[in-house]
């Protein structure tokens, strides 16, 4: 029997797997069987995913502790959206742009913020990036052309929930796909060996700074992808959209997926859009059992059961599927 | 190993989670009803605001349903937390359009607001915002609201202090951070500015600020006449203790966000507000009976004196009343979807006049009202009308 390796089959699990994600939500949308608020949130899980896959590359597997990540879905946000106010072009291939533009002005904020504090690590760089996402948030509130405090309206809609849904859900298959390209490859390995012994890294020969740039750079490029699909969204962005609460949200995302866990950092971003409005019955004490709710999910993702559990059922699955498979290819 | 119970337990606490997100609470029976339904911050630190208009749009339900109804048709409330944030706005009034919304009465803040204008026009339904102050909360032509914008109140009182007060030369303190504040300070500064006033201290304050010396140091250097605060009543509280501390004796001024301020000031702090102008829509102790009938109401259910929020909520219920009595709708038209209300309702917005606890309010086809303007003075602790 020739054996299969289950790695070489992911891609492919993963495209079907993305493929019957959108055909459900996509039918419920059209169709209208799912509730109205939850097709919206639909389009808010997407931008959330995204942002928590990239800043999980920051966080999870470089291993540096950044809570600025709001600055860098900010710079998205306003550069691809005042290009997309003042663009003329059809809506779609505006939005396109204006996502490339935005993770491309964000990748810049990235790249200048990491190399200007590369001699940083831990607590030190976590307060410096705070610092250098209120910095954002305060310019962006004192130049004109973003309209300061009082928001940037007027940002063009892509028309039907739907087609805004399907546009973001093709750009988080996206983020998804690079970044789990990178963490896979050399570069992943490289990188993941700087957050587990900085010093053994760089006695074989791996260039810290250099990575450590590139990392910041490709999570910003992201979550300012992600600002952009924020501002087509909600058509009005304001800088109060960007304080350091989201960027803490974020890293609630990472946290609860488990660092450095891709599959763990998207099923949280999802579970951390929804919860607060499912938890909608509870009025005045929502927030309160929102955080009692965090609290209790932090402790049972760690407790040895559900973890013992997880491996099994993951093993059940690798079982199961190649049950599946082998007999075919024989 | 898990045992069979436990393993049970996950799935039933997975599928119920899905369940809840997925299909969301069941639609109420609101057949015979009109629902009325409204966001505004619960939680967060603009609670007070959406708590305020939730509870004042609920007294004018409670007392319309108890009078029977509009032509027999009943009223439905329905208030969702915004936590005055765009996001959370729109998945509130997506909720609210799930639970079979058919007229909106929301946001209470400006930048929720706006971030609703795309879904409002979308749906086509009758909106009427009781305290949206930004002017562009209010660009579709299906939008109304209660409050004055931020533009004509800066006007206002640019008007009044120069017209009727005499001053000449302004000081400022506003708040940068937020965009009521900035509103009504540019509106301000412009108006000021044309009818000759000069600004000898212009000064700002972020929104965390808890110190506010070297601000007022500057305005105690300067020769103004007056202080402008276009801010709200929590900060100019500590502001006014921090003037006092540098002994700068101005008289004080400023817009509906100071009402209320004598609750922050306690003691002998609550003289240093005595003679303090302001402008707005709504006096508690105004002596008319609509006022204090609901005055009595609220303090009787809420233990608590209503503030503008509220009583701009109650008019809004009201103004609802009025253009559903206009367009003459009956128990059979509350079948209707919330677009083809709102081409009943929206039509008939500006012919009805609604003598409410704000004033006489009419509406231009621009969605904002036209009603006269009160400006209150403190006197002896109280809040006093003021010509």
């Amino acid at each position: 029997m020739k054996r299969i390796n289950l790695k070489s089959h992911r891609n492919l699990i993963f495209v079907a797997a993305a493929i019957v994600v959108y055909a459900f939500i996509a039918y419920g949308m059209n169709s209208n069987l799912l509730p109205r608020a939850t097709q919206t949130l639909a389009i808010k899980a997407c931008y959330n995913v995204i942002l928590a896959l990239s800043l999980s590359l920051i966080v999870g597997f470089l291993g540096e502790l950044s809570l600025g990540h709001a600055g860098f879905f900010a710079l998205g946000a306003y550069s691809g959206c005042i290009f997309s106010i003042n663009s003329n072009l059809p809506i779609e291939l505006r939005f396109v742009l204006a996502a490339l533009i935005g993770g491309t002005v964000a990748a810049i904020g990235g790249f200048l913020i990491s190399s200007s504090i590369l001699r940083l690590q831990g607590d030190y760089l976590a307060i410096v990036t705070l610092a250098f996402g209120e910095i954002i948030r305060s310019f962006i509130k004192i130049i004109p052309v973003t309209g300061g405090t009082a928001g940037l309206g007027g940002i063009p809609s892509l028309g039907s929930k739907l087609k805004t849904f399907t546009f973001s859900y093709v750009f988080v298959i996206l983020t998804i796909l690079v970044i789990r390209n990178i963490v896979a490859s050399s570069h992943g390995r490289a990188i993941t060996s700087i957050r587990d012994n900085a010093i053994a890294a760089e006695s074989i020969g791996i260039n810290i700074k250099l990575y450590k740039i590139k990392v910041f750079t490709v999570g910003a490029f992201f979550a300012g992808i992600a600002g952009v699909i924020l501002g087509h969204y909600i058509n009005f962005i304001e800088p109060a959209n960007f304080n350091y609460n989201v960027s803490i949200e974020i890293l609630v995302m990472v946290v609860l997926g488990g660092m450095g866990n891709l599959l763990g950092s998207i099923i949280a971003a999802v579970v951390i859009t929804f919860l607060p409005e499912i938890l909608r019955g509870f009025d005045q004490y929502r927030l309160l059992i929102y955080a009692l709710a965090l609290i209790f999910m932090m402790l049972a993702s760690n407790s040895p059961r559900i973890i013992n559990f997880r491996v099994k059922a993951r093993e059940k699955a690798a079982g199961l599927y190649k049950k599946l498979f082998t007999r075919k290819e024989e | 190993m898990m045992s069979m119970a436990k393993r049970l337990l996950v799935l039933t606490f997975a599928l119920v989670f899905l369940t809840l997100g997925f299909v969301g609470c069941g639609k109420k029976d609101t057949s015979g009803k009109l629902v009325i339904g409204g966001t505004g911050p619960l939680t967060g630190e603009a609670s007070t605001y959406g708590t305020s208009v939730k509870r004042g749009a609920q007294i004018a339900i409670d007392e319309i349903n108890d009078a029977g109804g509009i032509n027999g048709i009943k009223l439905e409330f329905i208030f969702e937390d915004d936590e005055a944030d765009g996001t959370k706005a729109k998945a509130a009034f997506e909720k609210l359009m799930d639970n079979g919304m058919q007229i909106f009465m929301g946001t209470v803040t400006s930048g929720a607001g706006v971030a609703l204008n795309e879904a409002i026009k979308n749906e086509g339904l009758l909106h009427v915002t009781p305290s949206a102050s930004q002017i562009e909360a209010i660009e579709n032509p299906n939008s109304f609201r209660i409050c004055f914008n931020d533009v004509d109140q800066g006007k206002a009182m640019a008007e009044y202090i120069y017209q009727k007060l005499g001053y000449k030369k302004a000081a400022i303190i506003y708040n940068q951070d937020d965009s009521y504040s900035s509103g009504l300070y540019d509106a301000f500064k412009k108006r000021w500015t044309e009818l000759g006033g000069s600004i000898s201290a212009d000064t700002s304050f972020a929104k965390a600020a808890t110190d506010f010396n070297a601000q007022l140091t500057k305005i105690a250097g300067s020769d103004a006449d007056f202080l402008f605060m276009p801010i709200y009543a929590e900060k100019a509280s500590q502001i006014i203790i921090a003037a006092n501390e540098k002994n700068i004796k101005l008289p004080l001024l400023g817009c509906d966000g100071l009402d209320g301020i004598l609750n922050y000031l306690t003691g002998d702090n609550a003289k240093l507000v005595e003679g303090l102008i302001y402008y707005t829509p709504f006096l508690a102790s105004d002596p008319s009976e609509k006022v204090q009938s609901f005055v009595a109401k609220y303090k009787a259910k809420y233990n608590l004196e209503p503030d503008q929020f509220a009583a701009d909520a109650y008019d809004a219920i009201y103004v609802i009343k009025a253009a559903i009595e206009k367009a003459g709708l009956t128990v059979e038209d509350t079948k209707l979807t919330a677009k083809e209300l709102g081409e009943k309702l929206v039509p008939v917005m500006t012919q009805i006049e609604v003598d409410g606890l704000t004033g006489k309010i009419t509406f231009s086809t621009s969605g904002e009202p036209t009603k006269s303007a009160k400006v209150a003075e403190i006197k002896d602790g109280k809040y006093v009308a003021k010509d």
